[in-house]
């Protein structure tokens, strides 16, 4: 089996306690709470006003750009504001409130199972549904799908590969979701092959999921494109899109490059789903698929979630926090953020809602680095984060960004491993953002010096 | 329930720790002291005991009165360094110098950087190097090796197979079964390779080192001694002898590869296993110690960080590897 | 003596031709530096803390050589006696500047703004600012791990275990700005350290509605504006729900501290001093008031 050639590890997975649990549906809150920047790029601009009735599906916030993502009323009822809340993390957050009254869709939007398989639309106007649709990339990024299906100049799609590695613990969203829908997928995957003029395919699947792996098998073999299933060996971060490229096709993305630069388009399977419910049904996204886990959790399992809907009562569905929890984390235990409260709602972000007990929740004390260098063989991007952290906690800026901080990917593989618990995500974390935001300044500067230089030419 | 934990991602930790990794390298020596115990009696445990005891003493002693911290015995890396420390040192070397010997090891060969993890130097070796240049006849008296009749003061004394090449006495040598299992003159943690050797197999398969050091130092020696050996077989000793004595199997397994002084990528550490092969066979053909382990080991220790500097990790993208 | 001759010749021979390749040399490489960057840097207090924004002293050194007027230069460090300095070695004038110290502007300690979360990781307020709100209520107050503490040359801040607050040592401080450059709260000002020591601001950076912000923290501004009112020199603003008070206004006569229904107006104690007298008049005015009140009823009842 094949995997990404540079660092990696192998945490345990528990991914057993959510594992094959059907989906099921978390009830409609009485207030929907429907955050208007939901996605990296430009917010949203509201388009109703406090009394308006909306339906589910109606468009309540525009895109404020081209990178940038729709949001439609995940619920029908009267907006109530339009108003900041104090989201999971402290800090403020834009949303639209909207009182729920039953649950009233668009007409156009068709709201049965059968499976649309003749894709009538064309390129130009798949990539136009999906833009209208808000769909973003739902492993976590939420980067709007839109662009990453529209190449920049010069980039030309060879093959699309679908990330259905799922390589976070604990999380089995996706899993579930790749065993309920298949079908569905299969038809997502030819409408992005259509809308990218490519006829080559790759679902990345990793080996602890046997039976998606056998069932899409057999599916492909009706696929219109060359769709290959890719079983991967177990390896963290195999999910991210730089390893996953490396894994599947053997071509790594270049320091400083997009991804499009391998000839390689990923998109998560869960968008390749929301993909073919936009083009297919006209159901744009306002929904998702939710693991709510942990050791403790009384009924832990994968929950369709609407947007807007208060994380409490998606918590409540799932038998209620249990008293031994310490940590609530959005998204799963590598990568994920833990929460301060829970009054955030659900949104096109959050993909599994993972409850540590008190016990595991907090680190060891971190000891001296005794360099054994376990994190530069466990860093995907072959980075030296022991110098990297030291580097960030001296505030020695140029020079993390000559030993190519950018390239972190914030796995979380460096501190994982670490036997002594230093906090070197941490430091390189918080290096990152500062050589960013130098970085940032000092483009910003060329430019200005360049146009200043032009200006002078010109008279 | 109390208030929520907040913490940066990830939120899962390894349960590994220093404690562990030091727990595995002590297990792994434990062979070797067994056979030590055999060959030389109780003197071994005698010496190594005081080393081990003092070390972990200074180096509470050097945490919690000068440096006001927390102290740090608890990771076991004193230990360690105390057991590297007894295995260099004749079964019969006095109480006092031991001390001596730990203090420089812990004092000035670690604490005085910061403690675990920011040595230049491997301690041990600091401190074994110390002793030998300051008790030159006590360090290169080794005791006979008579099984538990050994006695820890006054015993008969021998000379290391190394030593005797370097007198010449070329006849009396031990038999290669005897350097293998450890029937010979030395200091005695370093005298049965085979002990040693199933020492390190536990290390890899714990995943406490890797291949890289050992191997290219041990397959160094072996390349560059078998061609001076073809080359004038009357002058130079047979490769199997030199891998098989000196402490060549300690250095290579147990302190070439200590984490804080060796470098951190697989290019640098079998660059650094190469020279430290060079070193050692260059000391013991035209140098005036027998046995140059220890100064091969401290020699490259100093230049780690600047193959560190040169080896860098492959970064992901760069020219992607075949 | 032959020998005496010939190896006098041959090192003086190849003294003076080593002479005469160092000379070549250093003509060839010579780099040309104004003697007054030397001068200046001299002068200047060696710290190279960079709060004048330069790169250390001889960075600083070398803009006041090569700048044309030094108004737009200041060591804070040195201050006005070192700028002097300067200019005396430049040839020119300098404005003197008034004396600042760096004050911290919340006072949210553990008992005026209780924990809602714990945090557990890499003990750096930049750290904490990435990844959430911090541990309180507040998002706006100081998060108490002591980025400040870590980067002030001169061991002028320390953090109070008692309040998990900062504390300035104005002997200490030389208002470099160091500690507002890293804060990423922006809770530290760099303000006039007043005549005889006498400060007033707002110990309060809250832009919440006061509502929020007291629920927060009980030493909150609440923007009430009462403090506004009060003012005679119209030195104090509201604006976002937070009030601010102009140094170059302020007479520190206390009047503020003494209205701010929540104590989050700070002043020195040589102000404090006033403040209690405003206070007990005031105090002593109230309850004359009420006794006037009372009066008045008590004459009303027996009227009836």
């Amino acid at each position: 089996m094949r995997t990404f050639r540079i660092g990696g590890l192998h945490p345990h997975d528990n991914k057993a306690f959510s594992a094959h649990k059907a989906i099921a549906d978390v009830a409609l809150p009485k207030q929907a709470i429907v955050p208007l920047a939901q996605h990296i790029g430009a917010p949203t601009k509201p388009v109703v006003a406090k009394g308006d009735k909306v339906l589910v599906g109606q468009v309540i916030a525009e895109a404020g750009g081209f990178m940038s993502a729709n949001v439609h009323a995940p619920v029908s009822g009267t907006v109530n504001k339009v108003d900041s809340i104090v989201d999971s993390y402290g800090l403020p957050m834009p949303a639209i409130i909207i009182d729920v009254e039953g649950d009233e869709w668009l007409p156009e939007i068709d709201r049965t199972d059968t499976l649309e398989k003749t894709i009538k639309a064309e390129p130009k106007e798949i990539i136009g549904k999906i833009q209208a649709a808000g769909i973003v990339g739902l492993g976590g990024a939420c980067f709007p799908t839109h662009v990453k299906l529209s190449p920049p100049p010069g980039n030309k799609a060879e093959c699309l590969i679908v990330n259905a590695v799922e390589c976070e613990p604990f999380l089995t969203c996706d899993h579930q979701l790749m065993l309920e829908h298949g079908e569905e997928i299969i038809v997502g995957i030819d409408i992005i092959c259509k809308a990218l003029s490519i006829d080559k395919a790759y679902i990345g699947i990793e080996g602890n999921k046997p039976d998606a792996i056998e069932k899409f098998q057999e599916l492909v073999k009706g696929a219109v494109n060359h769709v290959e299933v890719v079983p991967l060996k177990l390896r963290y971060p195999q999910g991210g899109e730089k390893q996953l490229i490396d894994a599947v096709i053997r071509r790594q993305v270049p320091s400083g490059a997009l991804p499009i630069a391998t000839g390689a388009v990923v998109q998560n399977v869960a968008t390749v789903f929301a993909v073919y419910q936009a083009v297919q049904k006209n159901r744009p996204l306002v929904d998702r698929i939710m693991t709510v886990t942990g050791p403790s959790v009384k009924n832990p399992g994968n929950y369709k979630v609407r947007f807007g809907t208060p994380l409490n009562e998606v918590l409540e569905a799932a038998g209620g926090v249990p008293e031994d929890t310490g940590k609530i984390i959005c998204g799963g235990p590598m990568m994920g953020r833990a929460m301060a409260n829970t009054n955030m709602p659900a949104h096109k972000r959050t993909s599994g809602l993972l409850l540590l007990p008190e016990n595991i929740s907090t680190r060891r004390e971190p000891e001296n680095c005794m360099r054994c260098g376990k994190c530069v063989d466990v860093c995907p991007m072959g980075l030296e984060p022991y110098l990297l952290s030291k580097m960030g906690d001296m505030r020695m800026w140029d020079e993390m960004e000559q030993h190519n901080v950018m390239d972190c990917i914030e796995c979380g593989c460096c501190l994982y491993t670490c036997p002594s618990n230093r906090p070197l995500l941490d430091y390189i974390r918080m290096g990152k953002a500062t050589v960013g935001g130098i970085l940032r300044a000092r483009a910003a500067a060329a430019k200005a010096a360049a146009e200043a230089a032009k200006n002078e030419e010109k008279k | 329930m109390n208030n929520l934990i907040v913490s940066p991602a990830p939120h899962v930790h390894t349960d590994n720790t220093v404690r562990k990794t030091m727990l595995n390298v002590i297990i792994a020596l434990l062979p070797a002291l067994v056979v030590a115990v055999i060959y030389f009696g109780f003197s071994a445990l005698i010496v190594t005991g005081i080393s081990v005891a003092s070390c972990v003493l200074f180096e509470h002693l050097i945490t919690t009165l000068l440096m006001k911290k927390r102290s740090t015995i608890g990771d076991l890396s004193a230990v360690v360094t105390g057991l590297l420390l007894a295995f260099n040192l004749p079964a019969n070397l006095p109480w006092w110098i031991i001390v001596i010997g730990a203090l420089v090891a812990i004092g000035i060969g670690k604490m005085t950087f910061g403690g675990l993890g920011n040595n230049p130097f491997n301690p041990a070796l600091v401190g074994r190097v110390f002793l030998l240049i300051s008790f030159p006849v006590q360090m290169t008296t080794w005791p006979v090796p008579e099984g538990f009749a050994t006695k820890y003061i006054d015993a008969a004394t021998a000379a290391t197979p190394l030593g005797l090449i370097n007198e010449g006495a070329v006849d009396n040598l031990p038999s290669t079964l005897d350097m293998l299992l450890g029937h010979m003159g030395g200091s005695f943690g370093e005298v049965s390779a085979l002990a040693l050797i199933i020492g390190g197999i536990y290390l890899l398969c714990r995943k406490v080192i890797t291949w890289h050091i050992p191997v290219s130092i041990l397959g160094t020696v072996a390349i560059f001694t078998t061609i001076l050996w073809l080359a004038a077989p009357e002058s130079y000793m047979n490769p199997c002898f030199h891998l098989l004595t000196g402490g060549l199997m300690l250095g290579a397994i147990f302190m070439a590869t200590d984490y804080a002084t060796s470098p951190m990528t697989p290019m640098g550490q079998i660059i650094y296993g190469v020279l430290i092969g060079i070193i050692v066979v260059v000391i013991r053909s035209w140098g005036a110690y027998p046995e140059g382990m220890s100064f091969a080991i401290l020699i490259m220790n100093a230049c780690t960080p600047l193959i560190n500097h040169y080896c860098r990790p492959h970064r992901f993208g760069e020219k992607p590897k075949k | 003596m032959n020998t005496i001759v010939i190896s006098l010749i041959t090192l003086g021979v190849l003294g003076c031709l080593l002479a005469v390749i160092l000379y070549l040399v250093a003509q060839k490489f010579k780099v040309y530096e104004d003697p007054r960057i030397d001068q200046v840097e001299a002068v200047l207090p060696g710290a190279n803390c960079g709060g004048c924004g330069f790169p250390g002293c001889r960075g600083m050194a070398e803009a006041c050589v090569k700048a044309s007027s030094l108004d737009s230069l200041l060591c804070p460090v040195g201050g006005a006696a070192t700028m002097g300095q300067i200019g005396e070695i430049l040839g020119m004038a300098t404005s003197a500047g008034e004396p600042k110290v760096a004050v911290v502007r919340c006072n949210g300690t553990c008992a005026n703004r209780p924990k809602t979360t714990t945090y557990d990781g890499a003990r750096s307020c930049q750290i904490i600012h990435n990844l959430y709100g911090g541990e309180t209520g507040c998002i706006y107050g100081c998060l108490g791990c002591g980025d400040c503490v870590s980067v002030c040359k001169f061991g002028a801040i320390q953090m109070n275990p008692e309040t998990g607050l900062p504390v300035v040592d104005e002997e200490k401080c030389t208002a470099c700005g160091a500690c507002a450059k890293i804060c990423p709260k922006k809770v530290i000002e760099i303000r006039n350290k007043g005549q005889k020591d006498k400060r007033v601001f707002v110990s309060c950076i809250n832009k919440d509605k006061g509502g929020v912000a007291k629920k927060a923290c009980a030493a909150a501004c609440i923007g009430c504006g009462k403090c506004q009112k009060t003012c005679k020199f119209e030195a104090i603003t509201v604006v976002n729900n937070i009030a601010y008070i102009d140094y170059e206004k302020c007479k520190a006569c206390g009047m503020c501290v003494a209205e701010c229904p929540t104590g989050a107006i700070h002043a020195t104690e040589p102000v404090m001093v006033v403040v209690e007298k405003i206070k007990a008049k005031k105090a002593a005015e109230a309850a004359a008031a009420k006794e006037a009140a009372a009066q008045a009823k008590a004459a009303e009842t027996t009227q009836a």
